[in-house]
């Protein structure tokens, strides 16, 4: 085991040690200038985010630039690139507690948070979309006067059954992981406040033999259902499209084409956030360049994969002999938005490719400049899966462009603030790094010792 | 609880291992331990009993999965049948979607519930928080609880011997 913890914990860790470097940022370091600056900016841009919701629920949606061709727009491919970022968490978490992965104790937990931040963000956009908002529940099938029961042939209901449903998967496995620690964090804190709430919280936890081999068990098999459900989820979010009769949608390849290009950007957004983590919470100990190496070599696979689906797109509308596949294809390279469709593929095709280089992996700042390139290039991807079919469907006389409002914009710069807010707050109010993972991860080590 | 608890205190988690190991040969009844994180091979050196909640979550998922399939049938055969360019109205593979879903959330629930009840979660009062020390537990320190009334602190310091605990106390009940 030690050739696999190695560079994964400093040479002298000891469980107290550990235990510190988590908690003690979050109990006795006070914040400087730096936080608060980011804090102020973050609010602001939640201002504008709540400022665009509020005037869109007063005016409609023809504040955005959508119109009778493109109906999607900026909303869904937004929510699709959330729910694409929301999706890594619950995933690397899951999957390599599964795998035995000894990497993944540093940074499953603010990963997972990520997922919550981001779904809830994604889970936004659907509701923000419906011109009539305020019947949202309708989805839901409920008893109601009106005798009607939701169409479950409609991929608008599978959307919400899977969202709502990976959402509240993802607080509980999150949760659950989370309660040792908050005993952790009471036992630790030096006011009385801080072991009053962290305590209350913490529901009693005393850490018996007995609850650690009920949670094992627990987080285990919920770590088991994770993974489907992370398949299910942006499959039902792939169907949205490939269940439709348009040139470019039409495709089996969607669903999982949808699942690799979500953990390929959701993957990149965890470097980033990890980045983050590590140098504003001084957590260089515990995350290491051997957790960037191994994330940066999962994101090279993931651009690979998105070589296969890309180049699956292009052969099928070939080899279909369809002339409105052959068409959407021609369109892509030559139509109005070929600039953009050609930054994306150098942004999830191309840019990842310096990663093979093991150098390169181990160079934090490169890794996370690939990561925002291909978030970019995932979002570039996303709206244009929708703005290259919905401008270029089958009858030409209802061929027109899309072109985004200030509104659009400002709706989407508006959720990212909202996210580092969020993030901001988790960094202060919780611990960022599962401890208890941490300390188990020494023990395995001392024992290949 | 009739019998005062005896806590033990260790540094390590292999040498709390070894005294479960002990105090279960030697016939003692009421062995607990209280640790930071979850150490292999514990619950088996204390013989705990494999906890039956997956059996639980399976029988919910299954329940779960039924009655939203069985709600999505009802609804689209019989309650409210929808002609689509005459698409079949018992459409199973969207059926089977949403009731996959509805087996995850059933699972999942029953499970954190079953978690509750196992654990007497939440019970914010305990008498070994009055241990002293028992803060790290939750840290860097590892203890053996035994309660038992053939058992007192100095029959414990005997039997674990050689082993090393930073400290043996009793705790009231």
């Amino acid at each position: 085991m030690s050739g696999a913890t190695k560079g994964l914990l400093p040479e002298d860790a000891t469980y107290g040690s550990l235990v510190g470097t988590v908690a003690d940022p979050l109990l006795r370091r006070k914040v400087g200038w730096i936080y608060w600056s980011f804090f102020a900016a973050a609010g602001l841009g939640t201002l504008v985010m709540i400022v665009s919701i509020a005037w869109l629920f007063i005016e409609g949606v023809g504040i955005w630039g959508v119109n009778t061709s493109v109906v999607w727009g900026f909303a869904i491919a937004n929510f699709v690139w959330w729910l694409g970022i929301g999706h890594a968490g619950t995933f690397i978490s899951a999957a390599l507690l599964l795998t035995r992965q000894p990497w993944r104790a540093a940074i499953n937990r603010f990963a997972e948070v990520m997922t919550l931040f981001a779904g809830s963000i994604a889970g936004l956009f659907p509701i923000l979309h419906l011109g009539r908002p305020y019947r949202a529940y309708w989805l839901l099938p409920y008893p109601n006067t009106m005798d009607l029961w939701p169409q479950w042939r409609s991929a608008l209901v599978w959307d919400c059954a899977a969202i709502s449903t990976y959402l509240i998967f993802s607080l509980l496995f999150w949760w659950v992981g989370l309660i040792p620690d908050l005993a952790t964090i009471r036992d630790r804190a030096q006011k009385p406040s801080g072991r009053f709430v962290y305590g209350a919280l913490a529901l009693g936890w005393r850490g018996s033999a007995r609850h650690w081999h009920l949670h094992d068990v627990l987080y285990r098999t919920m770590a088991a259902m994770a993974l489907p459900l992370v398949v299910s989820v942006h499959s039902v979010v792939g169907m949205d499209f490939a269940a439709s009769l348009m040139p470019g949608w039409q495709e089996t390849i969607f669903p999982p084409y949808f699942v690799a290009g979500a953990l390929f950007s959701g993957f990149g957004m965890v470097v980033v956030v990890a980045a983050l983590m590590r140098s504003g919470l001084g957590l260089q100990d515990v995350v290491t360049p051997r957790h960037f190496d191994a994330m940066a070599k999962i994101v090279l696979a993931g651009s690979v994969a998105l070589w296969l689906a890309y180049g699956t797109e292009w052969f099928n509308a070939w080899y279909s002999g369809d002339p409105l596949e052959r068409a959407h294809v021609e369109y892509l390279f030559t139509g109005p938005y070929a600039p953009a469709y050609l930054l994306q593929l150098f942004c999830n095709l191309v840019a990842p490719q310096v990663l093979w280089f093991p150098a390169m992996r181990r160079r934090i700042w490169v890794v996370v400049v690939v990561t925002l390139v291909l978030n970019l290039g995932m979002w570039l991807e996303r709206i244009l899966i929708i703005v290259n079919t919905l401008t270029h469907g089958q009858l030409p006389t209802t061929w027109g462009l899309y072109i985004p409002t200030i509104w659009d914009w400002m709706l989407l710069g508006g959720t990212i603030a909202f996210f580092v807010l969020l993030f901001l707050c988790f960094a202060r109010l919780l611990p960022a790094v599962a401890m208890h993972d941490l300390g188990k991860l020494l023990h395995e080590r001392r024992q290949g010792e | 609880m009739s019998a005062p608890i005896v806590l033990a205190e260790f540094r390590d988690p292999d040498t709390l291992v070894e005294a479960a190991r002990r105090a279960r040969a030697a016939g003692l009844k009421g062995l607990d331990a209280y640790t930071p994180f979850a150490v292999e091979g514990l619950s088996d050196a204390l013989a705990l009993e494999a906890p039956r909640l997956r059996p639980a979550m399976l029988g919910a998922a299954a329940l779960g999965a039924g009655f939203v399939y069985l709600m999505c049938w009802y609804s689209g055969v019989i309650d409210y049948p929808l002609n689509l360019g005459a698409r079949p109205l018992h459409a199973w593979p969207v059926f089977l979607v949403l009731a996959f879903e509805a087996g995850i959330l059933a699972a999942t629930f029953t499970g954190i519930a079953g978690f509750f009840i196992g654990t007497g979660l939440p019970r914010l009062n305990h008498p070994v928080f009055a241990a002293r020390d028992f803060d790290r537990a939750s840290q860097d320190r590892f203890f053996l609880s035994v309660s038992d009334e053939a058992a007192d602190a100095e029959r414990l310091r005997a039997l674990l011997d050689g082993l090393g605990p930073i400290s043996i106390r009793a705790v009231q009940p």
